[in-house]
């Protein structure tokens, strides 16, 4: 046993450290350092030169540009480091999401047609999964696909659709058998264009103020039977093997570090009463105790990535990985608010959206104006991507045989 | 990285847990409660012939040079069978200020004993006023020509009533609450001046109050530093901290486990009580806290040789604090999900809970630790 990083792993991270610094433009790193979210011209411009540095989809086979050298540690640690400067990792959706399915799922001219453009986001993808109706029960999604054909034409609405605003096209659940004994298998998964006639985005504005999620609806919208991924009716499937990739990095681990030292150096200066914000010992005592936990958290971590370091075969289904998705987000919040009460009365000042400038001259500092509005986004995390109840079910299932 | 035991690890590991799973049943730990010592001299003796007492010790004074990893996974074991043996107290206590603070001759005349299983250690740092505070001494040790004279009290000294030596912090100079002016002396427990009254902790292990009245030492009882022994019983507590997670962990991991076979088979409502989502929620959330409990004990086993004292300490503190908080919320869930039937005697799942309670106060509880970890301004420094 022996928990250290080797002096290899150790010589990338500098590497890592290094490019980023030469490389990641100012903007970007200083509009992320705020806390804020990358544009979508931020996004695209790095992605591309990530991907020019061979460093986008590490975790894709060789042949699609992977680099299958890499350990799952040297993996996390260039995760890490992203997340850490911070600067945009890549596209989730592209690269995480739905690469893997097609690499795993999809035909030859699908996976040469896509994949190098998912990873270099020459198209940028939206997920269709959730419903008005589907939520945590993903699986009664009523959105329906019936061949004619050559085409499906699909009718009905998605909704949650992270950054359709931006997206040139979108991978999809839809029922194309409704009279399936099991409701798991009627369902099958496409890729759509999202300019296809039929197809209306609407934003839906979070309670933050933003505009990062929408409603997506499909009124009679054709769709060529090619863009079916996978076997028909069996796209379950696929949803079921996306959800499960690459868990490590939903504990955010380095973004949460990188949020934490940022805190401490603001809570240095931040009035507390007669003394600097770090001084008061109730906020302190909050801020060590998240400390301590992400230190749990990463050690957790690096546990699951050594089992993912192992050969296939020799891989069990690790309980710490259950730990990762709910302490990851239970943390991610508890920072929002600790951000929210360092912040203080000028925490109350809205941060001006995009564009916007009604804070200008200052009034408060950029991080105290974005600490309600992180906070107010962030509720999302215990929700998103199987929520917290979700997951203990899960668990209570999977590995304590209840 | 590597999270792997060694084959002489895992060899280590299978004997002791086989030895345990023979000899230290429930039942079994209910005879050692009654027998003379309120533990088994068998036991002790078992523990000896696989080289148990001997771990941490240089091969050259005896021992089998084994480390932090070793330690933990042996406390792990005796944590899932709760095991009364003063191991602990001799062996990763007393043990790690022969190792760090005895002379070579020390050394060679103690280890070889302590590896037999024939001398036994307590470490008695506590006082009435002290708490947590290792650095709250108002037992004195005046110079008293080349020797020393010890006068004060020690209290809840972990089987000081069966120990042959007792080590203990004195003031040396300075006032009750400095760091400096603190020494380690390592006093016989039959020497004159040395009164003991011994009885039973609340998990069933033994605590001893020692008074010291005019007890007069040798030069060489004096171990390290006459004024920095601060450091020398950090260096201890650290690693002790380390050996205690194992343990601790040892102990919720068999509590989690006895939980949900409960679970499993107890009907209420015509069914097992598991399937009710409430319960279920409440034992993976159980589980999370086992998990980060099990991934702190690991970084306890890396960091507890560390030689940066700060870094050290910072991080065994951290330590610390998830040991009592999961011990804590394991231990309430477990007896809450059995209901009724865990706060009897005659059930093993509260005598865990009781011992994780007690592991908890030991050498700081996680509020105390938490405190600790403020004032060195947290696990990591800002940006």
């Amino acid at each position: 046993m022996d928990l250290r990083f080797t002096d290899d792993e150790r010589a990338f991270r500098q590497e890592v450290r290094d490019w980023i610094d030469a490389n990641l433009p100012a903007d970007t790193r200083e509009r992320l350092a705020a806390g804020r979210t990358p544009t979508k011209e931020m996004q695209l411009n790095w992605q591309k030169k990530l991907n020019a540095k061979g460093w986008c989809v590490p975790h894709w086979p060789a042949e699609w540009g992977g680099r299958s050298d890499w350990s799952a540690i040297k993996r996390f640690i260039l995760l890490e480091e992203l997340q850490g400067t911070p600067a945009p990792i890549p596209l989730g959706f592209n690269c995480n999401m739905l690469g893997p399915v097609l690499i795993a799922f999809g035909t030859e001219e699908q996976k040469k047609f896509f994949l190098p453009k998912l990873a270099n986001l020459d198209l940028w993808f939206c997920q269709g999964f959730s419903e008005p109706g589907a939520g945590s029960d993903l699986a009664s999604l009523k959105t329906r696909a019936v061949r004619e054909g050559d085409h499906y034409i699909v009718n009905g609405q998605k909704t949650w659709t992270t950054l359709a605003q931006y997206a040139d096209w979108i991978f999809l659940l839809v029922r194309t058998n409704p009279e399936a004994t099991k409701q798991q298998e009627g369902i099958s998964f496409l890729v759509v264009e999202m300019n296809t006639p039929g197809i209306t985005v609407r934003p839906i504005i979070t309670i933050d103020g933003a505009h990062e999620v929408n409603e997506v609806f499909f009124d009679d919208v054709k769709v060529p039977v090619a863009n079916l991924v996978g076997t028909e009716h069996r796209g379950w499937d696929c949803a079921k093997f996306l959800l499960s990739n690459e868990r490590t990095g939903q504990a955010r681990v380095g973004a949460s570090k990188d949020r934490m030292r940022r805190l401490k150096l603001i809570a240095q200066n931040a009035p507390g009463g007669e003394r600097p914000m770090i001084e008061d010992s109730r906020f302190r005592e909050r801020l060590v105790e998240v400390e301590v936990q992400l230190k749990a958290l990463e050690m957790t971590t690096m546990r699951v990535l050594a089992d993912e370091n192992r050969q296939l075969s020799e891989r069990k289904p690790n309980p710490a990985s259950s730990v990762l998705k709910i302490r990851g987000t239970e943390i991610q919040q508890s920072i929002s608010d600790l951000y929210v009460m360092a912040a203080g009365p000028y925490g109350m000042v809205g941060a001006d959206p995009d564009g916007d400038r009604w804070n200008e001259p200052e009034l408060a500092p950029e991080w105290a104006t974005l600490a309600q509005p992180t906070y107010f986004n962030w509720r999302k995390q215990t929700i998103y991507g199987g929520s917290t109840e979700i997951q203990k079910n899960i668990m209570a299932k999977a590995f304590l045989g209840l | 990285m590597d999270f792997d035991l060694s084959e002489d690890q895992r060899l280590l590991q299978d004997s002791l847990t086989k030895l345990l799973a023979d000899k230290y049943k429930f039942e079994d730990r209910k005879r050692y409660l009654k027998s003379a010592t309120y533990w088994s001299q068998e036991m002790w003796e078992a523990y000896a012939d696989l080289g148990l007492l001997g771990l941490p010790f240089a091969e050259e004074d005896g021992g089998f040079g084994a480390g932090p990893v070793e330690v933990m996974l042996m406390a792990e074991a005796m944590g899932s069978a709760i095991t009364l043996e003063p191991w602990l107290a001799t062996v990763v206590m007393g043990g790690g200020f022969i190792r760090h603070g005895a002379s070579a001759a020390q050394r060679a005349a103690m280890v070889p004993q302590i590896v037999a299983g024939k001398l036994k250690l307590a470490f008695g740092y506590t006082e009435p006023q002290s708490r947590h505070d290792l650095h709250d001494v108002a037992t004195t040790a005046k110079k008293d020509g080349a020797g020393w004279v010890l006068e004060g009290r020690k209290g809840v000294v972990l089987h000081g009533d069966v120990a042959d030596h007792i080590i203990v912090t004195a003031r040396t100079g300075g006032a009750r609450r400095d760091k400096s002016g603190i020494g380690v002396f390592l006093v016989p427990a039959n020497a004159k001046g040395v009164t003991r009254r011994g009885y039973p902790t609340t998990d069933g292990l033994r605590g001893a109050e020692i008074t010291l009245d005019h007890v007069s030492l040798p030069a060489e009882a004096l171990l390290g530093d006459a004024g920095n022994g601060l450091a020398l019983v950090d260096r201890v507590m650290d690693e002790t901290i380390a050996a205690l997670a194992g343990e601790a962990l040892g102990a919720m991991d068999a509590l989690q486990k006895l939980t949900l076979d409960y679970l499993k088979t107890r009907k209420q409502f015509g069914r097992p009580i598991g399937t009710f989502q409430s319960l279920q929620h409440r034992a993976a959330e159980m589980m999370v806290s086992l998990e980060e409990a099990r991934s702190m004990a690991m970084l306890a086993a890396m960091m507890a040789g560390e030689a940066d004292a700060l870094e050290r300490r910072r991080q065994m503190s951290a330590v610390k604090v998830q040991i009592g908080r999961s011990g804590k919320f394991i231990g309430q869930s477990a007896i809450q999900l059995h209901g009724g039937i865990a706060m009897t005697m005659e059930y093993l799942g509260g005598h865990y809970f009781k011992r994780l309670t007690t592991i908890d106060t030991m050498f700081g509880d996680a509020d105390h630790h938490l405190t600790q970890l403020m004032a060195m301004g947290g696990l990591n420094q800002a940006a």
